[in-house]
């Protein structure tokens, strides 16, 4: 259950970004998830609702962006797709192929009152 | 209301303090590897194993994390070389500000290699960075096949996939070239090395790459010696910020 961790890591920075733009009340936050990081956002909804409980997120939504795994074959440069079954190698020449999204878990924007 | 954008990764607190680890650790000349895997896979028998053929030659060191007992810190202590528990309780994996605090009271000034033994976890421990040189997993094959597949993160980002266990293979329903094949499609450039800890086969040929890494890591850092950013160790109590 990383998501605890993540969570954390979500309301610090959204608390931060708050107090650094004059303390006002958190109504949104947007996430940027990739699909290649190990996520459950169940998990990490859960945890959010319970450590936001009395701060300046407590009314906070969580909005998340599911970014879509993609990959490109610096090979041949055929292929940029989307790998099927977590195969990493270029169906056209065999190479590695290289993640270009989906890795993301980045904090986009916070929505002050 | 107003919209203050951020674009900020999540986990910044961990991978600031991964960054600050990976300077002491250059600092000191340390080649640092973070062993994950599932429980049960063979983690710390590998250790043994590696550290058994290697202690003569370098000067090692062990950080384990355990959600309890200092089971395998005892085991690797028996072996005669320093070795810290840290027990996170419920916590199922190991990130950078427990490392860091271990550091504390376990000074890692003096030696050559540092090998953390990560919680037992498939899924959590490859979301944070300790400021490792290397990510290594052990894969038992009695996991069946189908593990790579199913936990394709862990896999994508070892730099070393040591399949275990080998000689269960018989018995596993498993072949070695099917394991093999679904550890190279989830992670291609993985170096992959069947063994054994119960029979030793594979063992050498796992030990020989991983000093070469070492001698690699080593000439580089000859050529390229760092200045020092920053001194301090880790045998006080911190009083600045991090």
């Amino acid at each position: 259950m990383h998501e605890a961790a993540i969570a954390q890591g979500v309301l610090d920075l959204a608390i931060r970004t708050a107090m650094q733009n004059g303390g006002g009340r958190i109504q949104r936050i947007k996430l940027r998830l990739g699909e290649f990081r190990g996520v459950v956002r169940e998990a990490l909804d859960f945890s959010f609702e319970a450590i936001k409980r009395g701060t300046l997120a407590d009314q906070a939504e969580l909005e998340v962006e599911t970014v879509k795994l993609r990959v490109s074959c610096s090979g041949c440069g055929e292929c940029e797709c989307s790998p099927r079954d977590y195969n990493f190698l270029c169906p056209t020449c065999g190479d590695p192929l290289q993640i270009i999204a989906g890795r993301e878990m980045q904090l986009e924007y916070v929505d002050l009152e | 209301m107003c919209q203050v954008k951020v674009e900020t990764n999540i986990l910044e607190f961990n991978d600031d303090l991964a960054a600050h680890n990976r300077q002491h650790f250059r600092d000191q000349g340390l080649f640092v590897v973070n062993f994950m895997s599932a429980p049960g896979a063979g983690k710390t028998s590998v250790l043994e194993q590696t550290i058994r053929r290697m202690k003569n030659d370098y000067r090692i060191g062990v950080i384990e994390g355990d959600l309890m007992t200092t089971i395998d810190a005892d085991r690797i202590a028996a072996l005669g070389v320093p070795a810290h528990q840290i027990t996170t309780g419920t916590i199922c994996h190991l990130d950078a500000r427990m490392v860091h605090n271990a550091l504390h009271s376990f000074p890692v000034e003096g030696l050559d290699v540092l090998f953390i033994e990560n919680v037992g976890n498939l899924v959590c421990p490859v979301e944070f960075d300790l400021g490792e040189d290397m990510r290594v997993m052990v894969y038992s094959t009695v996991e069946g096949a189908e593990k790579p597949k199913k936990y394709p993160m862990m896999f994508h980002e070892s730099t070393a996939v040591l399949l275990n266990k080998v000689d269960l293979i018989p018995y596993a329903g498993v072949s070695l070239d099917e394991l093999q094949r679904n550890v190279r499609e989830v992670s291609p450039t993985t170096t992959i090395f069947p063994l054994s800890c119960r029979t030793g086969e594979g063992i050498d040929e796992w030990i020989a790459w991983l000093k070469t890494q070492i001698a690699t890591r080593q000439r580089a850092e000859h050529h390229f010696p760092r200045a020092p950013l920053h001194t301090h160790t880790h045998a006080h109590a911190h009083t600045h910020v991090h």
